[in-house]
């Protein structure tokens, strides 16, 4: 599903790479966690992924294709394949949380009978069922980080990328937020989600990929957050 | 859903820059209305033309009895003199470009200098014999003037040859002038309304930046992101270019229409209907502007 050939990423000539010489594979359905310090590459990975980046050197292929020469002008379908949720959970204020999942499926053309059958299942799924009408200052982290998690699943997506989703919440808000992302994981779809959050890597027991200053330095199936610390 | 979408994404960013999206109008309506008014400045110029330059001729006044001219040295024009002019209007150099040609007598030129200055007092000084003949020549094209000037000046009994074309030059002189001005300052309003059609699209970007990233996250097109920005900018040109047309129209009707119209009645003038014409353009020209300010600007903060 994503995989990266001797991927080299540097953002300004001279600097020392964001990623370095980084060759992986993650497979459809898979559940995979990247971990590594701030600066470790997390984030350059999530990018180069959802093309936001490109390469410096190395091929990343993701869905069957070929980024680094796919044209600007398909990037749009690439990405509608790809759910991304973000620690900050990145809702329109001023939306309701019906109207913010929406969002995502009518700035894509998709019709509105669409919409109105998929959104409500979605919400339902993410357990936010009733709070429809609710704007996103009115929810807790929590619930605001399901209301990002429904928009980024509404399309169903193949790939889901999760950038350090729990990063803001409670331990046991954070294991609800997990226990959805496992969920959304069995019905098929490819989870990546980079993390610092050690207790939640020992406790899922996934496969776990360790960055350190670019370089991949470990990989490991129902690995734990690390001993390398 | 998609159109009721973006026509809301537009009603949303015009309310939210408010002021942004009126003084876009504002300078839209200005500086078109200069391009406007340049345009019908030259129509007019154009409607004069063809209705004076049809009525005009080419004067060849003939020596008088006294005239200072070298070609005058012997006296009146003898009956000889006048007799060869006409040959040659009739020549196969010029003839071509002749219509007509009537000639009038000092006596006739006499009496249409004395209806015409009646009321002065020198008028009554004046003898037929202070007049000159002249042939009045209708050109088959008024432009061809020069080919006969050129083969009669200078002839013996030959005064003058004057083109009446050159009465209308001066006003035709202001009326350019005017163009000039009017198209320099359609210009740098252009150039303003260009740059705050950049500054206003920028902020409107700006400020739905959440709403385009996440746009962009989603997998939206670039068309589809940036289509409400590009028509915010053309809504506001158009609706300019719209305030433009009527403002010309008004000074057209009200202006020329009802009041010069009235008063100095010889002169065909731009009518509304001229206004209709160029209105098409003033809305192009609106809408070219507001495509080139997005493309500029949405390239560069909306970027895939």
């Amino acid at each position: 599903m994503i995989r990266f050939e001797n991927v080299t990423k540097v953002y300004a000539r001279g600097a020392r790479p964001a990623l370095d010489q980084v060759s992986l594979e993650v497979e459809r359905g898979e559940f995979v966690f990247l971990v590594g310090s701030s600066g470790s590459g997390k984030s350059t990975f999530l990018r180069l992924v959802l093309r936001e980046e490109r390469p410096s050197a190395g091929r990343v292929f993701v869905a069957g294709k070929d980024l680094t020469t796919l044209s600007s002008w398909k990037v749009p379908h690439l990405r509608r394949q790809i759910g991304a949720v973000f620690q900050d959970f990145r809702l329109l204020p001023n939306k309701t949380v019906f109207e913010n999942v929406a969002f995502a499926l009518q700035v894509i053309g998709k019709p509105r009978h669409h919409i109105l059958t998929t959104v409500p299942d979605t919400l339902e799924m993410v357990g936010l069922a009733g709070k429809e009408k609710r704007r996103p200052h009115e929810l807790s982290g929590g619930e605001q980080q399901r209301v990002a998690i429904a928009r980024a699943f509404v399309n169903r997506p193949s790939i889901l990328l999760a950038d350090e989703p729990t990063g803001n919440l409670d331990p046991t808000t954070s294991l609800g937020i997990m226990r959805l992302l496992d969920r959304i994981n069995r019905t098929g779809t490819t989870v990546v989600m980079a993390t610092h959050d050690d207790e939640i890597v020992d406790q899922m027991r996934k496969r776990v990929i360790e960055l350190s200053s670019g370089e991949l330095v470990r990989d490991q199936s129902r690995g734990v957050y690390g001993s390398a610390r | 859903m998609r159109l009721q979408f973006i026509l809301s994404e537009i009603g949303i960013g015009l309310r939210r820059n408010l002021s942004m999206t009126i003084s876009v109008v504002l300078v839209t309506f200005v500086s078109l209305t200069f391009v406007g008014a340049a345009a019908l400045l030259q129509m007019q110029i154009g409607a004069m033309k063809d209705d004076w330059y049809d009525k005009v001729e080419v004067s060849v006044y003939l020596c008088p009895q006294v005239s200072s001219k070298a070609t005058c040295a012997g006296g009146e024009v003898t009956d000889d003199q006048k007799g060869a002019i006409e040959a040659e209007l009739a020549s196969a150099d010029i003839g071509p470009y002749v219509e007509k040609v009537y000639f009038e007598t000092k006596e006739e030129a006499y009496e249409s200098f004395q209806k015409m200055y009646s009321d002065q007092w020198w008028a009554e000084e004046t003898t037929a014999d202070d007049m000159s003949s002249s042939f009045r020549i209708k050109l088959a094209d008024p432009t061809k003037y020069q080919v006969v000037a050129d083969v009669l000046s200078g002839r013996q009994g030959v005064e003058e040859v004057q083109d009446q074309r050159k009465l209308f030059d001066s006003l035709f002189l202001v009326l350019n002038r005017a163009t000039l001005l009017s198209v320099g300052l359609a210009a740098v309003m252009l150039l303003a309304a260009m740059l705050l059609i950049t500054t206003t699209i920028r902020l409107s970007a700006m400020s739905r930046r959440r709403e385009t990233g996440i746009m962009r996250l989603v997998g939206a097109s670039n068309m589809f992101i940036q289509l409400p920005f590009m028509l915010e900018g053309a809504i506001a040109a158009t609706l300019g270019a719209a305030l433009a047309v009527g403002a010309l129209w008004a000074g057209v009707h009200y202006l020329i229409a009802d009041w010069l119209g009235n008063s100095l009645t010889w002169i065909p003038y731009v009518t509304t209907a001229d206004v209709m014409v160029i209105a098409p353009f003033l809305a192009v020209v609106a809408i070219g502007l507001a495509a080139i300010a997005s493309l500029v600007t949405l390239s560069r903060y909306t970027k895939v």
